[in-house]
């Protein structure tokens, strides 16, 4: 059923009719959420859209071409403090600022890359984490990134301020949809990366290294390529994301939510696109929302505070999502590595052959 | 110096936890920091909530850590068949997740002072101008005493030499009768015993938190990196190698001691992938 005839078919957007009207249905939906949901689950949106942005990134790094990285909120910092930075002290419009901030986190990532042509598994694994815990530490050291606390960001415009031209949006109904727009186009651009030349490379090293590079696949250029393309989302993710926040100092950046990043890749399915969309909302959820809240969730809220009163600190109830999301990383690698998109899968594949 | 020799000294016995899991199951156990770190509040917490003896809650700490160690081994990663490197990496942050999170659910996230019954302030002055505090010896004693133990151990009992087969062929090992699973449980338990010992040196200098092994294993990563994953006389130097330049640099460049741990793995790993004291290994395809 999902057999490609010609490379056109493999290539196009919308495989066929269904797959586009629901796109339109998906895309419709989207585009009207902020009319009748409160505003803060559109403050939710907004950080999910940006975990999609950068979950997308990741996925190409760690499900397309097989490379480990425990240093995402590096890039993600280097994003953020760029874009502010760029914004407040060279005063350059918002759109420029973020990609110049992105393309400064791509540069990094390509300075990753290179120790990656030579090490693979847990020593990588190890070395972008010694990497994002550094990223921490020299922003949290440097007077220009505002030190330790944190710096505020200035107020999200649009326009080009030399020009006089000025659009600043204020609400998270207007940013919105600026992150909502972004995020679709990155999606689409990844989905395009991996179609093309440049992404059959990165499964093929995914694959197995040795083989891409005896059938003509530089790895040099191939790997270093995979961690910058990687890091600029991961740049674009954190330009977006310092917005939604309005404040942020060196410790948001730290080794959970690189911790957290993978998980979401890993949960929602490696290797595909869809898997990090759905990985980063399910987490996103989780994580700002549910278990958050734990205590005012119906029955098992109020059975929470009473083992928590009776064997815990009622203080430490927030931590129960650490807990949970560990348990979620465990039971996904025991019992789904395939990830949210492999039961997905399996799901189409039963009723697509019913009866039998 | 000799303050750096002793930091250094608990970086490799910390370093020889991860080594005796890396050896035994190629699994880096990134759960390690915060095993040590659970084993250490539940000290805390039998010292300060049942007033036991030190040297009774240090016993039951022991045996605390042992069981960790194999529980994880056992409700974590045995369930998981034929896991990648990636499914295994995941498996071992998911397990500190949990770990931190209980931690902070049990005892909040505040610092809590955790201290050995040691005077840290008591010194020795051996030759002039060499001071050894209380804490660095004791450090240098457990030390010495857990490789003697360690170095017998693999030489001459059955579980020893049973556990350098598994390392050298699982497959081949199993086939001649040792119950390789096994064998990876009481390596998880040993390990976690070890790190239980270094978390306990760790947090008597600073602060018990539950975060606060991170940068002692990333520290400790570095030091079994220098000196190979797979030696454990290898990580003991690399360990005291490591304190040593942590201790210059953070006498020069304090603000930057941070740092150092991650530049260290980064030029070791580039120049000398499989550390300074083991033979190269060569990938096949």
């Amino acid at each position: 059923m999902d057999m490609k005839r010609d490379y056109y078919e493999d290539v196009q957007l919308f495989k066929s009719n269904v797959v586009l009207f629901w796109s339109a249905a998906l895309l419709l939906v989207l585009f009207t959420i902020p009319l009748y949901t409160p505003n803060y689950y559109i403050y939710l949106f907004n950080i999910i859209m940006v975990h999609i942005i950068l979950a997308v990134g990741l996925n190409i790094l760690v499900g397309s071409t097989g490379q480990i990285s425990l240093g995402h909120a590096g890039f993600f910092a280097i994003g953020a403090y760029g874009t502010v930075l760029m914004m407040t002290t060279f005063q350059l419009p918002f759109v420029l600022a973020i990609l110049i901030a992105a393309f400064i986190a791509a540069f990094f990532g390509f300075i990753l890359g290179l120790p990656a042509l030579r090490l693979e598994g847990p020593y990588l694994a190890i070395v972008s984490l010694g990497f994002g815990l550094t990223i921490m530490h020299i922003i949290g050291g440097m007077d220009v990134f505002g030190g330790r606390m944190g710096v505020k960001v200035p107020p999200l415009d649009l326009g080009i301020k030399q020009l006089g031209i000025s659009w600043i949006l204020t609400t998270d109904f207007q940013k919105y949809y600026l992150i909502l727009i972004t995020t679709i186009i990155m999606v689409v651009g990844a989905r395009n990366i991996l179609k093309t030349r440049v992404g059959r490379s990165f499964v093929a090293i995914r694959d197995s290294d040795i083989a891409a590079e005896v059938i003509g696949v530089n790895l040099t250029i191939y790997k270093t390529l995979a961690f910058a393309v990687s890091a600029f989302y991961a740049g674009i993710a954190g330009g977006l994301f310092g917005f939604v926040l309005g404040f942020f100092d060196p410790f948001t950046f730290n080794m959970i939510l690189s911790i957290i990043f993978l998980v979401m890749v890993v949960v929602g399915g490696l290797g595909t696109i869809a898997g990090g969309i759905m990985g980063a909302a399910l987490i996103t959820y989780l994580q700002y929302d549910l278990l958050k809240n734990i205590a005012e969730v119906p029955y098992f809220g109020a059975l929470m505070v009473a083992v928590s009163k009776q064997w815990f600190t009622v203080v430490g109830l927030e931590n129960f999502s650490s807990m949970a999301i560990g348990l979620i990383m465990i039971g996904i690698i025991i019992f789904e590595p395939l990830g949210m998109f492999g039961v997905w899968i399996r799901m189409k594949k039963y009723w697509m052959t019913w009866p039998f | 110096m000799v303050e750096g020799l002793a930091i250094g000294a608990c970086y490799g016995l910390f370093a020889t936890a991860v080594v005796i899991i890396y050896k035994t199951s190629e699994v880096v156990n990134f759960a390690q920091g915060e095993m040590a770190m659970f084993s250490s509040f539940v000290a805390f917490h039998i010292l300060s909530a049942y007033q036991y003896p030190f040297w009774l809650a240090f016993v039951i700490t022991m045996l605390f850590s042992i069981l960790l160690g194999i529980l994880i081994e056992f409700l974590f990663l045995r369930p998981a068949k034929h896991p990648s490197i990636l499914g295994m990496i995941v498996i071992t942050l998911g397990a500190e997740m949990f770990l931190m999170g209980l931690a902070s659910w049990k005892w909040g996230a505040e610092q809590k002072f955790f201290s050995l019954p040691l005077n840290p302030s008591v010194t020795y002055e051996p030759v002039k101008g060499m001071i050894i505090t209380n804490w660095a010896i004791a450090v240098f004693a457990v030390t010495a005493c857990i490789m003697l133990f360690l170095y017998i151990f693999f030489k001459f009992t059955r579980l020893g030499v049973a556990m350098r087969a598994t390392q050298q062929n699982k497959h081949a090992a199993k086939i001649m009768g040792i119950r390789t699973e096994r064998i990876f449980s009481f390596a998880w338990g040993f390990s976690s015993l070890i790190g239980a010992v270094a978390g306990m040196f760790f947090a008597s200098r600073a602060t018990l938190d539950p975060a606060f092994m991170m940068e002692p294993f990333l520290r400790a990563f570095a030091a079994a990196v220098l000196g190979g994953l797979m030696s454990i006389p290898g990580v003991i130097i690399g360990g005291a190698l490591m304190g040593l330049i942590e201790n210059f640099f953070g006498y020069f460049w304090p603000h930057w001691k941070p740092i150092i741990a991650f530049i260290v793995i980064i030029l070791v790993l580039c120049l000398r992938p499989s550390g300074l004291f083991t033979k190269h290994y060569v990938k096949k395809v």
